[in-house]
């Protein structure tokens, strides 16, 4: 520091406080559309148009049908609906923004318009739109009625126990879908198995991926152990898309591919991938993504993931790159795509940040609201810490609770989970030894039974994984020896889960648009289309669902505020005694205090909010005066509970003529026979954490005002604790038991104090 | 197909029409028991969806206004003939750089017109061959 104390700064030290801040560690960066640094205003974004002669496009968004590139080619053919797109082209694309949130057009009439668009008249439709707006559209506009989540569940080691244990739980938490990969490739097959046999404990249906190498995955899914894919990666320029290493020709194989084995799949894309790439080709992030999207539509996809995705935290960097998230799903769902909205790698150091970048598809639903909600630690995160994370997990819980929004989870219990746990290493064990893979120990059972992350098992290293990997690969184990082998051990109820999931593929119902799985049945866009139009429509928390997003652990009610004094109530008994002497009348004598408590007061209530009994409470106040040469005198206010009125009564009845009031819950007040209630002479707010030496202080203060001098003032240091937050329910509860005890116009009675000697 | 045509209607057809969903060798939802599974009859196969199945699932997509989706179940009705490895060698041979030439392409489409019984995914390779071509696509990149 220069200068004395540092007074010579040449910087204000607040942006100290501001560089120690976990967002300080986000980089931001300049709009710059040149370089691909735009959000919706690309230099080079193309105006709008179309052309179609005798059925065919012959120029698209500014480019001939001759210069198109595979990118334009592919959505000039198998996107444009020519039957549509003159009366879809001919709308302004102010009023398409005004259709997207009125919500008396129905979402029908824009998904059909939508196969008659171009790109470019998609991204300038939804560039109109505010935030808010956008958040109103997806939410009208997405597919499925019924919201749903997914989590991904992976871990450091890649040990099949922990994640049989974490698929188990993901499964109670009521994740629709669970999404692996693997910190070493070739540890695929293992986590698949492991997965599979954790998911299908608890309940059946929770469909599950393993993301690995294309030809890898496809094969995985085949062998039964997948039921859908969403690694399928599209771009919006043809150069990313070649280096990329595909072209629209063989995703839109791979698509087919999937469906051809009765696997569900989506496509994935998400703003930036293009400029991370290095080909942005100076266009806006919107427009590359309705290009993206417009791909995936006419590869016949039934959906995507999309916003974002591993993109988020550059979009984040750039202006507006939030809004243009919510821009992209905008269009994925106006698309008719199923949208899994991203929300899943971290786009920020800041909580905040986080919170308020899920807060809208929280409250408007999302087919899958995260594409990757980490249900594991972020450090076994696999992908990459998700916005949300085992560690935000409840975080997540009380959101849902605080807007009564359905954001697909339920809240778990501590016991049910370790029996969950337990069940699924139990079964996933079997398997393992059953179909002689591994061996497993009960030492490294229990361990990752109780383990919150990999950090605190004991149990397969990476290498071990990589054996059974191989070995489930080169047996050819498919899900029949898997269900077999769970039938064989007991597990019969898991080996039926998981029959059932593999069933599924026959029909194909799930291969619909926004297909999942909800009380073992396909629920999807076709049967649980998303019908709204305005309030009472679209989905609504039903009042058992409401219940259950409420019953999160370790709520206050009024019997657990009284329990919990009754245990008090003992122990205040042996250190202290308070007789009724009749009633109180005004005192004479000057160096008089009187101390005025409420009508619980040791009766009801034994404990302030910081815990202290009221015993002691009493105590320091008696010690407080006393030190400044005054004499304490107690009586119990029955008329009100509030701390004003009862300061300015106690100091009305006091002879010096300055009194105290104080509620069991601690707050208190030093008030003086004259004063307006409200105007007092020092006020003690923030009973959490005034402790014994401020009731100490507080006494030798009232005699100093007794004296006619003022005092310095008793502070109570505040760190800038939420405690409203952490006390406010309680004080609630509190001071309701003691405004209900208050009687109109009780007159104070006297109370002698006697403190039992020895306890305190 | 003998079938009536499929809408949104008949949906989901494990539910609605369970007596129309056969697994690739036959057998009927109700057959695919978890005793059919322990008593070995019951294989991957039957476990597998069929080229019925797929155009159901198109007829739907159509009747609800997605007729891209509706395709791409038709192609795959088409793949579901296809083996593994030819489904993965035609991939690679779509992939950018794989094929040298158009030919390459076009070979593997007459290949699946004339031998797999699959018009829809022979046009489809005979299209990106037009385009590769057109792009520039057919050069080596390792």
């Amino acid at each position: 520091m220069n200068g004395e104390h540092g007074y010579q700064a040449n910087r204000w030290r607040r942006f100290e406080d501001w560089d120690a801040r976990p967002l300080r560690h986000d980089q931001f960066a300049i709009e710059d559309p040149a370089n691909g640094f735009s959000a919706f205003h690309g230099a080079a974004d193309p105006y709008p148009g179309l052309k179609i002669k005798a059925g065919r496009v012959t120029e698209m968004d500014g480019v001939a049908a001759a210069d198109f590139d595979m990118i334009d080619a592919f959505i000039a053919t198998y996107h444009i609906d020519p039957a549509i797109a003159p009366e879809a082209m001919a709308i302004p694309a102010s009023d398409l923004a005004r259709m997207l949130v009125d919500m008396n057009v129905p979402r029908t009439a824009l998904t059909r318009l939508a196969r008659g668009l171009t790109p470019a008249r998609l991204a300038e439709a939804v560039a109109q739109l505010s935030a808010m707006e956008i958040a109103f559209a997806y939410s009208k506009m997405r597919a499925r009625k019924t919201p749903g989540n997914q989590a991904h569940v992976t871990n450091a080691k890649d040990d099949p126990l922990q994640l049989a244990a974490d698929a188990a739980v993901a499964v109670a938490l009521g994740f629709d879908e669970i999404e692996t990969t693997m910190r070493v490739a070739r540890n695929s097959w293992s986590n698949a198995l492991a997965c599979c046999v954790g998911a299908a404990v608890g309940r059946p249906g929770v469909l599950f991926q393993c993301a690995s190498e294309e030809a890898e995955e496809l094969e995985i899914g085949m062998s039964g152990f997948t039921s859908y894919a969403e690694t399928v990666s599209v771009y919006g320029t043809e150069s990313a898309f070649v280096d990329g290493d595909d072209t629209p020709w063989s995703k839109a194989w791979l698509a087919a591919a999937y469906a051809s084995r009765g696997i569900k799949m989506r496509c994935t894309s998400g703003a930036v991938a293009e400029l991370l790439m290095g080909f942005h080709e100076a266009k806006s992030l919107i427009y590359l993504e309705a290009r993206c999207l417009c791909l995936q539509r006419g590869m016949g996809v039934q959906g995507t993931q999309n916003g974002g995705i591993d993109g988020a935290p550059l979009a984040g960097s750039i202006p507006g790159g939030v809004r243009e998230i919510m821009a992209e799903n905008l269009i994925a769902v106006w698309l008719d795509l199923e949208c899994a909205s991203g929300n899943d790698a971290r786009h920020s150091e800041s909580d905040m940040r986080v919170a308020a970048k899920v807060l809208p598809y929280l409250i408007g639903g999302s087919d899958l609201i995260c594409s990757g909600f980490g249900s594991i630690l972020k450090y076994d995160n696999s992908f990459n810490p998700s916005s949300f994370n085992g560690e935000e997990l409840e975080e997540f819980l009380v959101l849902q609770r605080d807007f009564e929004a359905d954001g697909g989870l339920t809240p778990l219990e501590g016991a049910s989970a370790l029996e969950l746990r337990r069940r699924a290493i139990a079964a996933v064990s079997h398997v393992l030894t059953d179909l002689g893979l591994a061996e497993v120990s009960e030492r490294m059972k229990r361990s990752v039974s109780v383990a919150s992350g990999s950090n605190e098992t004991e149990s397969f290293s990476l290498r071990e994984v990589a054996l059974i990997s191989a070995r489930v690969h080169e047996k050819s184990i498919t899900v029949l020896d898997v269900i077999r082998s769970l039938h064989r051990g007991g597990f019969e109820q898991e080996a039926r889960n998981l029959l059932f999931l593999v069933k599924l593929r026959v029909s194909g119902d799930y291969l619909q648009t926004s297909a999942l799985v909800r009380g073992g049945k396909v629920l999807s866009a076709i049967n649980d289309p998303n019908d709204y139009t305005g309030p009472g429509t679209g989905y609504r928390l039903s009042e058992a669902r409401r219940k259950e997003l409420a019953a999160i652990r370790d709520v206050l009610d009024r019997n657990e505020v009284l329990r919990a004094e009754k245990a008090s109530a003992l122990r205040e008994s042996r250190a202290i005694e308070y007789s009724q002497m009749g009633q109180a009348e005004p005192g004479t004598d000057p160096a008089e205090i009187v101390v005025g408590i409420s009508p619980g007061f040791g009766t009801m209530i034994f404990r302030t909010l910081a815990g202290h009994p009221l015993s002691a409470v009493l105590r320091a106040l008696d010690a407080g005066i006393a030190r400044g040469g005054g004499r304490m005198r107690v009586v119990r206010l029955m008329h009100t509970a509030d701390t004003s009125f009862l300061g300015l009564s106690a100091a009305r009845l006091s002879g010096s003529g300055v009194g105290i009031g104080i509620q069991s819950k601690g707050t208190a007040v030093i008030h003086q026979r004259a004063r307006l209630p409200h105007n007092n002479l020092e006020l003690f707010s923030n009973a959490p954490i005034t402790t014994l030496a401020h009731y100490e202080a507080m006494g030798f203060n009232a005699t100093v005002y007794a004296a006619g001098e003022l005092p310095e003032p008793v502070v109570v240091t505040s760190k800038g604790e939420a405690l409203g937050a952490r006390f406010h329910a309680r004080v609630a509860l509190t001071y309701a038991i003691e405004t209900e005890m208050t009687v109109h116009n009780a007159p104070p009675e006297e109370v002698a104090i006697s403190f039992v000697e020895g306890t305190s | 197909m003998t079938n009536p045509d499929f809408s949104a209607a008949d949906y989901p057809t494990a539910e609605k029409c369970p007596d129309q969903v056969r697994g690739h060798r036959g057998k009927s939802l109700e057959a695919l028991t978890l005793e059919a599974a322990m008593s070995g009859e019951i294989e991957m196969a039957d476990l597998r969806i069929t080229p019925e199945a797929l155009l159901r699932q198109a007829q739907i997509a159509r009747s609800v206004g997605r007729a891209a989706l509706a395709e791409n179940f038709e192609r795959a009705a088409e793949m579901t003939a296809l083996p593994q490895e030819k489904i993965m060698q035609i991939y690679e041979l779509l992939r950018p750089g794989r094929a040298p030439d158009a030919e390459a392409l076009q070979s593997a489409a007459a290949e699946l017109h004339n031998e797999w019984s699959a018009p829809a995914l022979a046009a489809f390779l005979e299209e990106a061959a037009e385009v590769y071509a057109r792009r520039g696509l057919f050069r080596v990149r390792y």
